[in-house]
């Protein structure tokens, strides 16, 4: 093995009611990509923003290169050489490639200056961006090429990516990973968190597994198994939903060339949109999140109207129908944000109820409230749904995200829907909480319900979907039975790999 | 009716004497929303500036330090602000508000020995064979001081954002506080000293109505320019040099309207009196018309910043 | 180091404690304040507190204070609704005045009719002159997305020339001698507002009580005071579960309205009995303190108008008593809003004195 570039020696972080990290210990070399693996809640983002300087440890030491390191703050860090690919929360929608990329620089070239260097650097390694746009207008594969692109121009010893394939097509990663590759041949380490498995055995060079804080075991990716590391993850083994196809029924949801505005400002548009699910169907959408999928989600739920017959609920035109109404007729639905969209975040669980439940389960009469029935619903949801909370009079953002989302899926699916549109049911969830809500829509869809699954985790959508269509840019693919269907085909419907290219041999010397 | 006093040359000048007040308390609060905060408590902190100045000016006798203190009196009310909203983490509409409440009593109660004072004068500009060009001279380079600081300050925040890297943090952080704060830029400081400014350009605005404009301290004299202010920032779409305009159209209509008064003009005195205010909501409307929402408002605009983890 | 925690639900105990701890600590440097104004801050603080209540004269004072309660909880009930739901109505001191304009214009147009309908006419044109005005921000904000917070308070400065303009022109008293200034309506039976002129109760006494009682059903037992509540803790989260925001900025700010107008009419037909040309006197804005002291819950905003009323009243007998200046009451209710707002931090966050930074 090659000298040690940063060794991590018993760092422990403490927040109040949970051990983020403890005692967490392990080394990276000089050019070594290695992988950080662990499930969501495993401790990884702390423990990379204390390797960033973002939070301070309680106790443990960090040497970099022979020297103790203990950065103050995220400045101290890049000053040394580590740089950091954020998986979400570091752009700044209003402002141009090139400020976005100053700010994270610590001593940029006048603008101009730095223009051309961004051009450079971008063609060099394949990652095509031009400096004046906005960033809010870019897709998500674009913007984290801002990202990326900010790091290299600080020539880095280390490279932290939280999460980085999340957002780009199988295209895109396989372009992402050559880059890296070729990164690390250069001699810049990587430090490479995720919880796919197939990435980092392809990619990495060495793994470190994080179990809820801790070190729970390291190996050489290429000589293990996907299962192994999995299970080391997971600690246990996993269980992989099951399901028993039936029959599909009636069209039960149909949407006819839909375009719709999206609301917000740096929003995705939908464009001729068009869907059909049977009873008893499971279609997945998939595709990287920004390319419409709020918006699809809004024009399902009745918080984006459009014309009447554009939705069809079994036939019935709902475009024009609010979210009570729909809810009314069997059209329910499960938004991606958790907090302060699908749920709020100061307000109890038995509120929380009320906030979707009230039509179906019958907890307002005359515009009065029901507590007392609204609180058995709540705790119907609780016992269901196996989520773990002192009471329904907790807040919702009192709850782990995990079961938060139990409880958010949960409240929609003990509702008796006809069709239930979610939209990235497990992001952010620990596998077992995944793998109980893939089991529940799989469950539902078995009782007739028709379902409609967003999603940009393909191999969930692989899993329990009858159908795939693609959602790129505001435009749905036709749909194809998932039956057969391969990664790379996938990949093409999901727009390729969208002008990147491999990067150029001679790229070092643009950033030399 | 009688129109010969209606002097186009004296019209400008006192046009933008009756502006500068409010423009400068909007470029200050210009430069606060920029950073992603809202402060309600520009009345509050324009009406404190006023009678500091004006204390600090009738006691010293010198103008100059009336300016001083009203812009160090409304920078320490701003304080409060910044100690409710950054540090105490208070809701900003409702903690900008009591700066109002507060400052209109805490002015009250200094000013209650001065009133029926005449402060000194403010020095003049007076450039001799410039200054009294006819027309141009008598519009524009006859003024005291503070007419060109805020002109000079317009300018000079616009350099600011747009040429600085300060600028561009300032903006990062306005725009998203939690990528700036990832970045590891220093949200809250940043935000406080923003405050801070906001509060000394509000206690020059009102420092000027009261040593300049009308000469004089009377309870309550802002009478919502410090609001006007805040719609002027609106109306500006957080733009320096068009809070300018907007601040002179402002204040265009308040000559105008108190010439007519003067004038003789056969309209009631109250509704020429409430003119500038309704003006300023027909303003408000066109321009949230045509921006459809919120479109050129820093995206962290009044949110809540907590690090937390 | 001082370091803040986020606490995982906001704390019960500490959103009952903090009113109370604002209001010791604006006592406190209430006090020192008296003390710098050269007045014994012990003296000040008790006439304020303790002599309309218990005072030998307390007689006298315990009418004057439900006089000065019932505007205060009136308007201040209103504006919660709309503050809970992020829907920023700072102009009720135009609505009030809009109010006491409409109300008193029927009152004085009837005049001298004598007949029982007279009074509630006053009352229906008060409610909708204060609701009307109240909606011109509303229907701008839905409309335009223009800001009601400023749309609402120009109306202030708009409505106060309006007041002007009415005292002056076309409701002055014509037996008035010229005189600024409507007929007094104490004068006219079937105008008055007040019950029990003795003990300081008129209709907005009771206005303001059952007021209290609606809001407190309202967001406890019904749909709409949940979508006011669900819009302030997470808009979104509001419109998905099918709450219409335009339709609830005009709900909210129409009643608010609609309460600011009430009190504005009640106070013309009773305490103030006339239109003059400084007929409002703040409440509008002293009620935005009151709805914040008393946490935007209807019971506390009753118990706040109270503590509100009692500095207005103590404060009246310190100036003729201690020759205390009037502004320096301004500045002790300002201080308790923002020691409230202060001390609120406690109840969402918890706070740890840790010795060392850590390394």
């Amino acid at each position: 093995m090659t000298q040690t570039l940063l060794k991590i020696d018993s760092l422990t972080k403490a927040y109040p009611g949970v051990v983020a990290n403890s005692e967490v210990s392990f080394e990276i070399g000089e050019g070594e990509v290695h992988a950080l693996l662990g499930e969501n809640g495993a401790g990884k983002s702390t423990l990379v923003k204390m390797i960033y300087g973002l939070v301070k440890p309680d106790s443990g030491t960090m040497t970099l290169r022979g020297a103790p390191y203990a950065p103050p703050e995220p400045r101290a860090a890049r000053g040394d050489g580590i740089a950091m690919v954020f998986q979400h929360f570091s752009l700044f929608d209003a402002l141009n490639v090139a400020e976005n990329i100053a700010l994270g620089m610590e001593n940029p070239p006048p603008m101009r200056d730095l223009a051309k260097r961004i051009t450079q650097v971008s063609e060099a390694y394949g990652l095509p961006l031009d400096p004046s746009r906005i960033v809010g207008d870019l897709s998500a594969g674009e913007r984290q090429r801002v990202e990326i692109i900010r790091c290299l121009l600080q020539d880095p010893k280390l490279l932290i990516m939280d999460e980085p394939t999340s957002v780009l097509t199988p295209q895109e990663v396989d372009i992402l990973f050559q880059t890296l590759q070729k990164l690390s041949a250069e001699g810049t380490a990587i430090l490479y968190i995720s919880h796919k498995l197939e990435e980092i055995r392809t990619l990495c060079d060495r793994a470190t597994i994080l179990r809820l804080g801790k070190v729970v075991g390291a190996c050489i990716p290429r000589d293990s198994t996907a299962r192994e590391m999995a299970e080391m993850m997971v600690g246990g083994t996993l269980q992989i939903p099951t399901r028993e196809r039936a029959e599909l029924g009636e069209v039960a949801l149909e949407i006819a060339n839909l375009s719709a505005k999206s609301p917000s400002e740096f929003g995705t548009s939908l464009k001729d949109v068009s869907i059909r699910v049977r009873a008893g169907e499971v279609l997945g959408v998939g595709g990287v999140a920004g390319n419409g999928q709020d918006e699809l989600l809004g024009v399902l739920s009745g918080e984006i109207l459009s014309s009447p017959g554009a939705v069809r609920l079994k036939g019935k035109p709902v475009g024009k129908l609010g979210p009570t109404a729909r809810r009314k007729l069997g059209l329910l639905t499960a938004p991606e944000e958790r907090l302060g969209h699908a749920a709020a975040p100061d307000m109890s669980l038995t509120e929380n109820a009320l906030l979707t439940g009230s039509v179906r389960e019958g907890l307002v009469s005359n515009g009065f409230l029901s507590w007392s029935k609204t609180r058995t619903f709540a705790e119907a949801i609780i016992k269901a749904f196996d989520v773990r909370t002192p009471g329904t009079e907790n807040a919702a953002r009192s709850l782990s995200g995990g079961n938060l989302q139990k409880f958010v899926i949960g409240r929609e699916v003990l509702q008796r829907p006809e069709v239930l549109v979610v939209n990235q049911p497990t992001w952010g969830v620990d596998a077992a909480a995944a793998a109980s809500i893939r089991q529940a829509l799989l469950d539902l869809a078995q009782k007739g319900a028709a379902i409609i699954c967003i999603s940009q985790d393909l191999d969930e959508l692989m899993e329990i979907s009858d159908n795939f269509a693609a959602l790129t840019e505001g435009r749905l693919s036709p749909p194809r039975s998932t039956q057969g269907l391969t990664v790379d085909q996938i990949g093409m419907m999901l727009g390729g790999a969208h002008g990147m290219e491999v990067a150029h041999d001679d790229a070092e010397k643009v950033l030399a | 009716m009688d129109f010969s006093s209606f002097n186009a040359a004296l019209l400008i000048a006192s046009l933008m004497v009756a502006a500068t007040p409010v423009l400068l308390a909007a470029i200050g609060e210009l430069v606060v929303e920029r950073a992603g905060v809202l402060n309600l408590g520009v009345e509050g902190m324009m009406i404190t500036g006023a009678i500091c100045g004006f204390a600090v000016a009738v006691n010293t006798g010198s103008p100059m330090l009336g300016f001083v203190g009203a812009a160090a009196g409304s920078l320490v009310l701003s304080l409060l602000f910044a100690l409710l909203t950054q540090l105490a983490l208070a809701n900003q509409v409702a903690s900008g508000l009591s700066l109002t409440l507060f400052g209109l009593g805490l002015s009250s109660l200094i000013g209650q020995s001065y009133g029926g004072q005449k402060p000194p004068r403010a020095y003049r500009l007076d450039i001799p064979g410039i200054s009294d060009i006819p027309f141009f001279g008598r519009a524009f380079l006859q003024h005291d001081m503070m007419v060109y600081v805020s002109l000079a300050l317009v300018a000079g925040v616009w350099a600011l954002l747009k040429y600085t890297r300060a600028g561009l943090i300032l903006r990062a952080v306005g725009e998203n506080h939690d990528a700036a704060h990832a970045l590891g830029y220093k949200v809250i400081t940043i935000r406080i000293l923003a405050i801070a400014f906001g509060g000394a350009c509000a206690g020059l605005g009102g420092a000027y109505l009261s040593l300049v404009r009308v000469p004089q301290w009377t309870d309550g004299m802002t009478a919502g320019a410090g609001w006007i202010a805040l719609a002027i920032v609106v109306f500006a779409s957080w733009k320096p040099w068009r809070a300018l305009i907007g601040a002179y159209l402002f204040g265009g209509i308040t000559v105008l309207q108190l010439n007519f008064q003067a004038a003789g003009v056969a309209v009631p005195v109250q509704l020429l009196s409430m003119s500038p205010y309704v003006i300023t909501i027909l303003v408000l409307v066109v321009i949230s018309a045509r921006s459809s929402g919120a479109g050129a408002a820093p995206a962290s605009l009044g949110r809540l910043f907590h690090a937390g983890r | 180091m001082i370091k803040l925690e986020k606490r995982r639900q906001p704390s019960q105990a500490w959103s009952y404690a903090t009113p109370v701890l604002a209001v010791l600590a604006t006592m406190f440097f209430g006090g020192l304040l008296f003390a710098f104004l050269g007045e014994s801050p012990f003296a000040a603080i008790k006439t304020i507190f303790w002599d309309p209540l218990f005072s030998e004269f307390s007689f006298y004072y315990r009418p004057q204070l439900m006089v000065k309660a019932a505007p205060l909880v009136l308007i201040a009930v209103g504006l919660s609704l709309g503050f809970k739901a992020g829907i920023w109505n700072i102009g009720a001191e135009g609505q009030y005045i809009l109010g006491a304009i409409c109300g008193a214009a029927v009152g004085l147009a009837l005049y001298p009719l004598d007949a029982w309908y007279v009074f509630p006419l006053m009352v229906i044109a008060g409610a909708l002159g204060g609701m009307l005005w109240a909606l011109i921000p509303a229907l701008l904000k839905v409309r335009f997305g223009t800001n009601e917070i400023l749309v609402s308070l120009m109306l202030v400065y708009v409505a106060e020339q309006l007041l002007a303009s009415m005292a002056l022109g076309p409701l002055r008293n014509p037996e008035g001698y010229g005189f600024p200034g409507s007929r007094n309506l104490d004068e006219y039976p079937s105008a008055t507002s007040w019950i029990l002129e003795d003990a300081g109760i008129h209709w907005g006494t009771v206005a303001a009580l059952l007021a209290v009682v609606f809001a407190f059903v309202l967001l406890t037992r019904h749909m709409t005071g949940f979508h006011i509540r669900l819009t302030g803790d997470a808009p979104r989260a509001a419109r998905f579960a099918g709450v219409n925001p335009g339709r609830l900025t005009v709900f909210s700010l129409g009643l608010s309205g609609l309460f600011a107008g009430l009190a504005g009419l009640f106070e013309v037909a009773g305490p103030a009995g006339q239109i003059t040309i400084d007929f409002n006197s703040g409440y509008g804005f002293t009620a935005i303190i009151v709805a914040f002291l008393g946490r935007l819950n209807p019971i506390g905003i009753l118990l706040a108008g109270f503590l509100l009323a009692l500095t207005y009243i103590g404060g009246e007998i310190a100036q003729n008593q201690l020759g205390l200046p009037a502004a320096a009451i301004q500045v002790f209710q300002g201080m308790l809003l923002f020691f409230l707002l202060a001390f609120d931090l406690l109840t969402n966050y918890r706070i740890r004195l840790t010795l060392r930074e850590t390394a």
